[in-house]
């Protein structure tokens, strides 16, 4: 995911020469070939996630288009304030890259375990907050945010993902992205509802044990497109959310939240049974690899799987 | 149109214009009963020789490009740039008179929907690094404009800021300036009680910056501290050494004036010794 972030960030940066990158001191081997193309448009700030968030908001009131990169919880949570206060409240048009969300740096230990920062950047408003699934989204949203005007933040979870989509989807704002839909008429009644790398996950287990649940993708965490969200509530009577982060107020809950609203609007007659897949608001202190956590913490869908039968 | 440039500071009219811009401090904390007058008072010389003379401005059009940037990180004492924007032409000072009302722009922490205010601020130790990334912009697009920054002395506290410290010299940002407000009194005491800053201009110094101590209540010598010329290729800070409350005997150097806003009587009798210096200088 981080090469086809990279690849696609120089892609907009040859088109649009308001991009500039800021790493707090990490992307070795991923973010050179940026450094080298545009040298006026990259800086190594050094391990100063605070200042670069800041300097992201000057930078950006000057016209820039500025992504931050660095891992997980070291762009995110260290620089939580900033994010709100200096860029959304600001409306600053920068852009916040985290690799390694989830577990994918699982035996770095808790420090590098990123699963929390979804639900905290939901919170704030006008933050677009994102976890594409896939390489190919990641390339999709990797030029959506480079074109949307406003903060944003990627989720990216490291590399070497498998692609599931032929070509780049096409990204709307909050837009839900089917992965693997059965034809209307052999629907079953089922769905899996994932985001960031857990779309993968979802793809694989599916693909080999249920082949008839239907699979979307969720690259937006919010906003969430009302609209399409209803149609697939109506639609599907079980779905399952599944997410690389604690429960409390993470993918799971955006959704548990947007159907009741649904309903209590009076968009939707009745609500679907919905199964939230997310980690036990819990930390792990064991190591281990990101799929020995994932199993570890619950992060899988046969369980749900069963009860549907 | 640019209705100011670096050439027209005159020592008389910043120092009347200080002058008036206290005197909008203590009415709005008077009756709005606003805290922080100490810090409104004790950086009130640097705002009006900065907009009274140095910086290039165009009040008529806050966002004109060629205009210096001035980012005020001490956003809890609001009212000193309010009152400074109000009185140099940004709108007009019936304007602070809905200062904490419901509903206005005039917030009691520094708000950016206020013509001329750069940046919102309230949490210390976020503006130093937002103008950096302002200076890192103006460097790279090789800009004639400058960019000031104002912070307290208990802020200095706030770990953020030394990251910009050290990132501004790094990348030759010889067109920032930095005001350290220094009137050496925080929330809950003396800066050497609370977390000792001193020797705080070695430790700029060790950080390498143009360091440059001076009165922060003497006119000449803030227009020649602040001034853009002669720049080296390092930023720049401004030591200012301040008085807390400075301008109102019975304000100066208590902390109390850190919280409490004047009552019918203290605003009397500030107003009769800021009126009386003005006589006095006249």
């Amino acid at each position: 995911m981080r090469n086809s972030f990279i690849k696609t960030l120089m892609e907009q940066a040859r088109q649009d020469e308001r991009i500039f990158l800021l790493c707090g001191d990490l992307g070795y081997s991923v973010l050179e070939p940026f450094a080298e193309a545009f040298p006026d448009r990259f800086i190594n700030v050094g391990i100063a996630e605070q200042n670069m968030v800041g300097l992201a908001a000057g930078l950006s009131l000057e016209g820039y288009t500025v992504f931050c990169y660095s891992i997980g919880n070291f762009p995110t949570l260290r620089a939580m304030e900033q994010i709100r206060y200096d860029v959304a409240y600001h409306d600053a048009n920068v852009k916040i890259i985290a690799v390694g969300g989830g577990y994918a740096y699982g035996p770095l230990s808790t420090s590098h375990h990123t699963t929390e920062e979804l639900g905290m950047l939901r919170t704030i408003p006008g933050m677009v907050v994102t976890a594409p699934g896939d390489p190919a989204e990641v390339d999709a949203m990797t030029a959506f945010i480079a074109q949307h005007r406003g903060p944003c933040y990627m989720r990216l979870n490291k590399a070497g993902e498998p692609r599931l989509h032929a070509q780049p989807p096409a990204l709307t704002l909050g837009g839900i992205v089917p992965v693997r839909v059965n034809s209307e008429s052999a629907a079953g009644t089922a769905a899996v509802f994932a985001t960031g790398d857990m779309v993968g996950y979802a793809a694989r287990y599916l693909e080999e044990k249920a082949p008839h649940i239907d699979l979307y993708s969720f690259p937006f965490v919010n906003p969430i497109d009302s609209a399409q969200l209803a149609a697939l509530a109506v639609r599907y009577g079980h779905i399952a959310t599944i997410e690389e982060h604690q429960a409390n107020g993470g993918f799971g809950s955006a959704i548990l939240e947007r159907l009741h609203d649904l309903l209590s609007d009076g968009a939707l007659a009745r609500l679907p049974a919905v199964r939230r897949i997310a980690i036990p608001n819990a930390f792990v202190s064991s190591a281990g690899s990101q799929e020995f956590l994932r199993e570890k913490m619950g992060l899988r869908l046969d369980d749900w799987h069963a009860t549907l039968s | 149109m640019i209705e100011k440039n670096a050439d027209t500071f005159d020592a008389a009219s910043t120092t009347a214009l200080a002058r008036r811009i206290r005197l909008q401090c203590l009415h709005m904390c008077h009756t709005k009963r606003a805290s922080h007058l100490g810090g409104a008072f004790s950086v009130a010389d640097v705002l009006a020789v900065l907009y009274g003379g140095l910086m290039t401005t165009n009040p008529a059009q806050p966002k004109s490009p060629d205009r210096d940037r001035l980012f005020y990180s001490k956003g809890h004492a609001c009212t000193a740039l309010y009152a400074t924007l109000a009185e140099t032409g940004y709108y007009p000072l019936a304007a602070l008179d809905t200062f904490t009302d419901n509903g206005s722009d005039f917030t009691s922490h520094v708000n950016h929907k206020v013509p001329g205010v750069e940046l919102s601020t309230g949490s210390l130790g976020h503006a130093l690094s937002v103008a950096a990334g302002v200076a890192l912009a103006g460097k790279r697009r090789k800009a004639a404009w400058h960019t000031y920054a104002i912070v307290s002395d208990g802020e200095l506290d706030e770990g953020s800021n030394w990251e910009a410290i050290l990132f501004a010299p790094h990348h030759r940002l010889d067109n920032l300036t930095l005001v350290v407000d220094y009137n050496k009194i925080q929330s809950f005491g003396s800066t050497a009680d609370v977390l000792n800053l001193d020797p705080l201009a070695d430790k700029f110094k060790a950080f390498n910056w143009e360091t440059i101590e001076v009165d922060g209540h003497d006119h000449a010598a803030l227009a020649a501290a602040l001034s853009k010329q002669g720049r080296n290729g390092k930023p720049r800070v401004v030591i200012a050494h301040t008085v807390k409350g400075k301008g109102v005997s019975f304000m100066e150097n208590q902390l109390a004036w850190h919280y409490k806003s004047p009552d019918a009587a203290q605003f009397g009798a500030a107003r009769a010794e800021l009126l009386q210096e003005s006589k006095d200088q006249a």
